[in-house]
């Protein structure tokens, strides 16, 4: 079916109806039904997919290295030719060695933590037939190739002792040594910095160039695929829906799914009160359970009785376009899943006493005998019923914040945190059950967050209990409120955390920190372990609760897409220094400091468009050492002289209160670049 | 941070005298405070006051508790384990010679049980699930559950007794080679090799599963390697590491279990010296006794620190931060 629209005469990676399936207490569940695409000489095919849609199954199945329960259970997967599934033992050790190369997400557990990376490295050249010293003279080359400054220090390293970022370009390094045909990326970006995810997008895209390899590109991140992919393939259960050149197919999509999952995501304009998020209601089906009809079907808006009994065939639907639906010229008219009443913004009060002021607040580690400022002079202000975005890279202090707030950890002498005008004690237990009730937090992982062995009633009513001082009826009464608030239901509770979807967690976890109606709640990446569908849920969740009750959020996210949406102002950290804060407004259109101008041209979008990436050199410098004069002198792009180096400049506020700390005259400094302001909607 | 490691050795080795030094007050209160007074217990409810009191001062007892315990403790600092009550004479020989009789058990019992249990262990991972996995993990289990007493009465009646393969008692004629001792000591180390296969099986099939499953396994798989490199290299590597340190602590665990063998066996270890110190009454052999073991499982346990720390590049260079 693919055949028309093949870029290259002898496709590097061919599946032809590859179906896999996992056995489940002997039963055999599809995870993937006849799944047919294309990967052509030199192309990045990026595939798409919510959790459970498969696409990490296709990289799977297409290396065998399915779990013992998978097995691919129909098709063919064509590796320059060769059919995978029907390969023996040696033939497909030989197609590994040679042909093919992976890099997963999470680089630190790819990695073998008892080896050296040298010997991890000349282990690929071994197997090709190098000799030792060849195959340490190759990784050693092969190493500067993925620009890395001193290849022989990094050689005789450990996994541990490399940053995230670091780690991962030796995964990719490991991957391309072999020089592959095509190279298959699962989530390679997932759980990194926003800053190292641009630099490794930017590095697999040059490489790609350099080494002509093909790429099949696995992820949910449709701005990470927009960027570096030719062409996209969107899975969902099992089925591909929808293929087409990516910019085309993300411009002006031809399956409902694929138009869903667009505007989940929270773009440049979009802001809360303004409208929520869309969502695709309801849930993915289990595997196999829909026998008949389009498998989008119960949660489309735009289905009827013909897309409920007849399944659609994959039709060409344009030049090198595909959808796996009845109604492809349609999508754009799907109805919103989410009713759009603007919310009641109020209006801001200035003279109104702040939610949270820290005056300053400043935090240092000694780690015998030498000193770390995970936080210095952090002044802010928080008003009431407003979000403060908190942005950096890992090592900024974001989290070192948000414990102090928390009273996880005692800030420095000399701080001062002002909850509602008084002064917190700075230890947890020093305050009192008002004290502790007002701050609350909702973690990254409900996973973790939340008790496993417990019920979503016993979770929620232990919260307010300890929060509320309520029990019996009221107890009770209080824990219903809180679930209805939450989008939950009285059937989630005697229900387990296991039980749950990953977003229905997250909303109890949500509710928890709502059980004593709190005047702040730190978020935490509050939607990153989430899929777009469900995260926009969450946002809008956050967003009416905050509408609705005067919360105040604190927001710290890596993604500036959730940051934008939800945010009233923010504050940009950088080695525990507070480097730029304002009106969100302010911030994102500029002037920036140019460590902002970087973090927000490292995001990526679905246009497509990259812009020009402000590329940092260097990693983040330790804490322990930290740069003398500007702490982002060694890294600034920007930077104009001797003084960056000597003197830290001044956090030097405009009228409106947005401030910078930066020694180039703010005329100087650059202004939106990848997010151009999109006019709100009237 | 080079200095990681030798600080987390220090912290460890703060520890474990601790422990040293706790272990010696609760012995001292077990065998000088509690029972009030020595020579009473020595000699009994009838003896006469008057040999007691003699007694007593003979035995240092009639001085206050924290004299008693200082001098205690100064004279094992300077090597000096006191008099034995019932062999009037010297207590470290009778420990030395027990102790390197134990050394000797221990040492056969470990010969034995490492190379089967990690061997067992890594067969069960690699069949995790089928049926070889499930003999190795019912055998391990069951045998666990056996008390040395049983099992080495059953070992004796088939080898010793029936088969008349292995020699019935565990002590070595005078002058004997080291291959006719490893014969003695064969039957007294099985009961605790039955005892210690299931344990280190099941940490080794644990580790070896976990390393399966391990992403840097299919890195590894990935590459192409043949499959004898990816298990060696890449999967028994990290596997054994808590195998190792759980090896080391058993040796401790081993010294202290011999016990029961070693005095159904009549083998003149540091387990019968202890048991017979205490029939005996004979408080200084029993305190240095119990010392001892407590001593040698805290070096064992140290031991498998070190050895995790050598073996784990994380403790062993240290963290990034």
């Amino acid at each position: 079916m693919n055949a028309h629209m093949s870029p290259a005469a002898s496709p590097v990676l061919r599946l032809d109806e590859l179906s896999v399936s996992y056995s489940v207490r002997g039963r055999a569940m599809p995870v993937l039904t006849k799944v047919s695409l294309e990967v052509g000489r030199g192309e990045a095919y990026g595939l798409v997919g919510e959790s459970g849609s498969g696409k990490s199954t296709v990289a799977l199945a297409l290396q065998r290295v399915l779990p013992p329960s998978g097995r691919i259970s129909g098709g063919r997967a064509l590796i320059e030719g060769q059919d995978v599934t029907s390969l023996d033992r040696a033939a497909l050790r030989r197609m590994r060695a040679k042909t093919v190369a992976m890099v997963f997400q999470d680089p630190g557990r790819a990695l073998n933590p008892s080896l050296t990376i040298g010997r991890q490295m000349a282990e690929v050249f071994a197997i090709l037939g190098s000799s030792a010293r060849e195959a340490a003279e190759r990784s050693e080359a092969m190493l500067a190739r993925v620009r890395i400054s001193s290849p022989a220090r990094v050689m005789g390293a450990y996994p541990h002792q490399l940053s995230g970022g670091m780690q991962q370009r030796m995964v990719i390094a490991m991957a391309l040594a072999k020089s592959p045909s095509l190279l298959i990326l699962d989530e390679p970006t997932t759980g990194l910095d926003a800053t190292i995810e641009a630099e490794v997008l930017d590095l697999v895209d040059d490489l790609r160039r350099e080494f002509g390899a093909s790429i099949l590109f696995i992820s949910h991140n449709l701005g990470a695929i927009a960027g570096l992919c030719d062409r996209v393939g969107v899975l969902y259960a099992g089925r591909l829906v929808e293929e087409g050149p990516a910019r085309a197919l993300f411009a002006e999509p031809r399956h409902s799914y694929t138009e869903g999952l667009l505007r989940c995501l929270p773009r440049a304009g979009m802001r809360k009160g303004v409208a929520p998020l869309d969502a695709i209601p309801g849930f993915p089906p289990a595997p196999g359970s829909i026998k008949q009809g389009c498998v989008f079907a119960p949660r489309c808006g735009l289905s009827d009785e013909r897309c409920r009994t007849i399944d659609p065939p994959f039709a060409v639907v344009g030049e090198g376009r595909a959808s796996r639906c009845h109604y492809p010229d349609r999508v754009a008219d799907l109805p919103r899943a989410t009713p759009a009443p603007a919310l009641a913004v109020p209006a801001r009060d200035d003279a109104a006493v702040p939610v949270l002021a820290l005056e300053p607040l400043s935090k240092t580690y000694d780690t015998g005998g030498a000193k770390v400022h995970a936080l210095r002079d952090v002044s802010l202000t928080l008003m009431p019923g407003e979000t403060l975005g908190l942005v950096g890279e890992s090592g900024s202090g974001k989290s070192t914040l948000a414990h102090a707030l928390l009273g996880l950890l005692a800030p420095d002498p000399g701080s001062r945190i002002l909850l509602d005008g008084k002064a917190l004690p700075p230890e947890v237990r020093s305050r009192s059950a008002d004290e502790i009730k007002a701050v609350q937090i909702v973690f990254q992982n409900p996973d973790s967050a939340l008790n496993r062995s417990q019920s979503v009633r016993r979770l929620v009513g232990r919260a307010v209990k300890r929060l509320a001082g309520l029990s019996g009826a009221a107890r009770e009464a209080q824990v219903r409120r809180l679930l209805d608030a939450v989008r939950l239901t009285e059937r989630q509770l005697p229900a387990r955390p296991r039980q749950l979807s990953g977003g229905m967690k997250q909303r109890v976890a949500v509710a928890r920190a709502f059980a004593g109606s709190p005047r702040l709640v730190v978020c935490d990446e509050p939607t990153s372990a989430l899929d777009v569908s469900v995260q926009s849920a969450i946002l809008n969740l956050l967003a009416e609760l905050q509408a609705e009750r005067q919360v105040s959020y604190l927001l710290i996210s890596h993604d500036l897409g959730v940051v934008r949406y939800l945010s009233d102002k923010i504050a940009v950290l950088y080695l525990g220094r507070l480097m730029e804060v304002g009106r969100a407004t302010d911030v994102l259109d500029g002037p920036h400091h140019p460590y902002t101008e970087a973090l927000l041209s490292a995001a990526p979008s679905v246009s497509g468009e990259r812009g020009t990436r402000i590329r940092l050199e260097g990693q983040v410098p330790s804490g322990l050492n930290p740069p003398t004069g500007c702490v982002f002198h060694t890294r600034c792009p920007r930077r104009i002289g001797p003084i960056c180096d000597t003197e830290e400049p001044p956090l030097a506020a405009d009228d409106a209160g947005h401030a910078i700390r930066c020694h180039l005259p703010r005329e100087q400094l650059g202004r939106a670049l990848a997010t151009a302001p999109v006019a709100e909607p009237a | 941070m080079p200095h990681a490691l030798g600080r987390f050795l220090a912290k460890r080795l703060g520890l474990s005298l601790l422990t040293l030094w706790l272990l010696s007050v609760v012995v001292f209160l077990g065998t000088q405070v509690l029972p009030g007074d020595p020579a009473r217990a020595i000699l009994g409810p009838l003896a006469d006051p008057r040999a007691v009191a003699a007694l007593n001062e003979q035995l240092g007892a009639d001085r206050p508790p924290v004299e008693i315990y200082l001098s205690w403790v100064g004279g094992l600092l300077t090597g000096d384990m006191g008099q034995s009550y019932a062999y009037r004479s010297p207590v470290a020989p009778f420990i030395e010679a027990a102790l390197v009789n134990s050394l000797k058990l221990a040492g056969m019992v470990f010969l034995i049980v490492v190379p089967i249990g990690i061997g067992a262990g890594v067969l069960a991972a690699l069949h995790a699930g089928r049926p070889v996995d499930r003999a190795i993990s019912v055998a391990g289990l069951s045998l666990t559950v056996i008390p040395e007493f049983v099992s080495s009465i059953a070992l004796i009646l088939v080898f010793a007794v029936i088969l008349r393969w292995l020699p019935l008692s565990a002590t070595w004629p005078p002058g004997a080679g080291p291959l006719t001792q490893m014969q003695h000591l064969l039957l007294p180390a099985l009961p605790l090799v039955i005892v210690l296969f299931g344990y280190i099986a099941r940490m080794t099939r644990a580790g070896t599963v976990e390393a399966l499953s391990a992403d840097y396994t299919r890195t590894a798989i990935l590459k192409g390697l043949p499959w004898r490199t990816v298990l060696s290299r890449h999967v028994l590597r990290n596997a054994l590491l808590p195998t190792i340190t759980v090896i080391a602590a058993q040796m401790g665990y081993a010294l202290g279990g011999l016990v029961v063998v070693e005095s159904l066996f009549r083998y003149q270890g540091i387990g019968s010296l202890v048991l017979g110190a205490a029939r005996a009454k004979d408080f200084a052999m029993l305190q240095a006794g119990v010392l001892v073991i407590g001593g040698f499982f805290v070096v064992t346990t140290l031991a498998a620190d070190l050895a995790t720390a050598m073996l784990d590049p994380r403790l062993r260079t240290g963290g990034r931060r």
